[in-house]
């Protein structure tokens, strides 16, 4: 079991201790980007309830906001921040970026 | 590690989702599978894009008379905090708290119905007060395919999560088990990747214009 030998130090109580220090540890990073994307949420419904902005500024900038909350659930709710995901960020890559490109083809469809 | 191995709190893995071949190839294929599922969501967002408020006359609804910011706002909180409570499963599962980790579970479905069931209302709302169907207009069509299947995706997810809680309630935690917990829970989570997307694309962008 590679994932346990790499954290023994002998004692299994230490061992133990470390690792439950770990997931506290990781625990609050999450409760920290729980946080960071209840705001984000909020600052993109306010954008838009808000009705003194353009379109052309609205749309963009909400956009972004989804893609940054997105990236928070992705590295740290589904622990893509963590050693081993090369294969899940080859598939999940992979498949945006054929998303993308038909996003990319069907507006370009309609553009006239 | 044998999946049936009796695993106490000092026995069990730093890693339980990912310590036995099963669970490995469970991991890689599930993430093959989340891969798959982001063109998929891809394809429908694409098709939104092209045919919203594309209707047959002026007499039809489009998106800025539809959507509503509250019901919206209720709804996306609702299912942010569902990826919470599902962490927090999660983090008790690490720690072999197999009691804890079914009470987060069980929030995380109440969240995800309490987000179903308002769905339910807001279609039947569309429905009956804006004539709003899936055949009406592409509008309609293309508006309830999106947003139907990333519901219909809430309602899986929600039957996978109570099943594997009801089918593992007598039994424990185990190297059999954990990792079925740890993949329903990222399920979950891709669930609320996608709901940014609807929230973000299909209503806020609905009611800019």
């Amino acid at each position: 079991m590679t994932s346990n030998q790499q954290l023994s130090s002998g004692n299994p109580s230490v061992d133990i201790e470390y690792r439950r220090k770990k997931n506290a540890e990781e625990m609050r990073y999450q409760v920290v980007s729980f946080s960071l994307m209840i705001f984000l949420t909020l600052v993109a419904f306010a954008a838009v309830a808000m009705k003194g902005f353009t379109a052309w500024f609205t749309v963009p900038f909400i956009m972004l906001l989804a893609v940054v909350q997105v990236i928070f659930q992705l590295y740290y709710f589904m622990h893509m921040s963590h050693k081993g995901h090369e294969a899940p960020s080859l598939f999940l890559f992979s498949g945006l970026f054929v998303g993308l490109v038909t996003v990319l083809a069907f507006s370009t469809i309609i553009w006239w | 590690m044998h999946t049936e191995e009796k695993m106490t709190y000092e026995t069990w893995p730093a890693a339980p989702e990912k310590s036995t071949l099963e669970a490995k190839n469970k991991f890689l294929g599930f993430w093959l599978f989340l891969g798959g599922e982001t063109v998929l969501f891809a394809s429908l967002f694409a098709t939104y894009l092209a045919l919203k408020d594309k209707v047959p006359s002026t007499s039809h609804a489009l998106a800025k008379d539809l959507f509503e910011l509250p019901l919206t706002f209720v709804a996306t909180m609702l299912l942010l905090t569902s990826s919470l409570t599902s962490v927090y499963a999660m983090y008790h599962m690490k720690n072999f708290a197999f009691k804890k980790m079914m009470v987060w579970l069980g929030l995380t479905v109440l969240l995800g119905a309490g987000f179903l069931g308002l769905e339910v209302y807001e279609f039947n709302h569309y429905v009956h007060k804006f004539h709003h169907t899936f055949t009406s207009s592409a509008f309609g069509s293309a508006f309830y395919t999106l947003v139907g299947f990333h519901g219909a995706h809430v309602a899986f997810g929600l039957m996978w999560i109570l099943t594997i809680m009801i089918r593992n309630s007598k039994r424990g935690l185990n190297l059999y088990n954990a990792p079925k917990f740890y993949v329903a829970s990222l399920y979950w989570h891709f669930i609320d990747v996608v709901w940014v997307f609807i929230f973000t694309v299909v209503y806020l962008m609905g009611m800019v214009g």
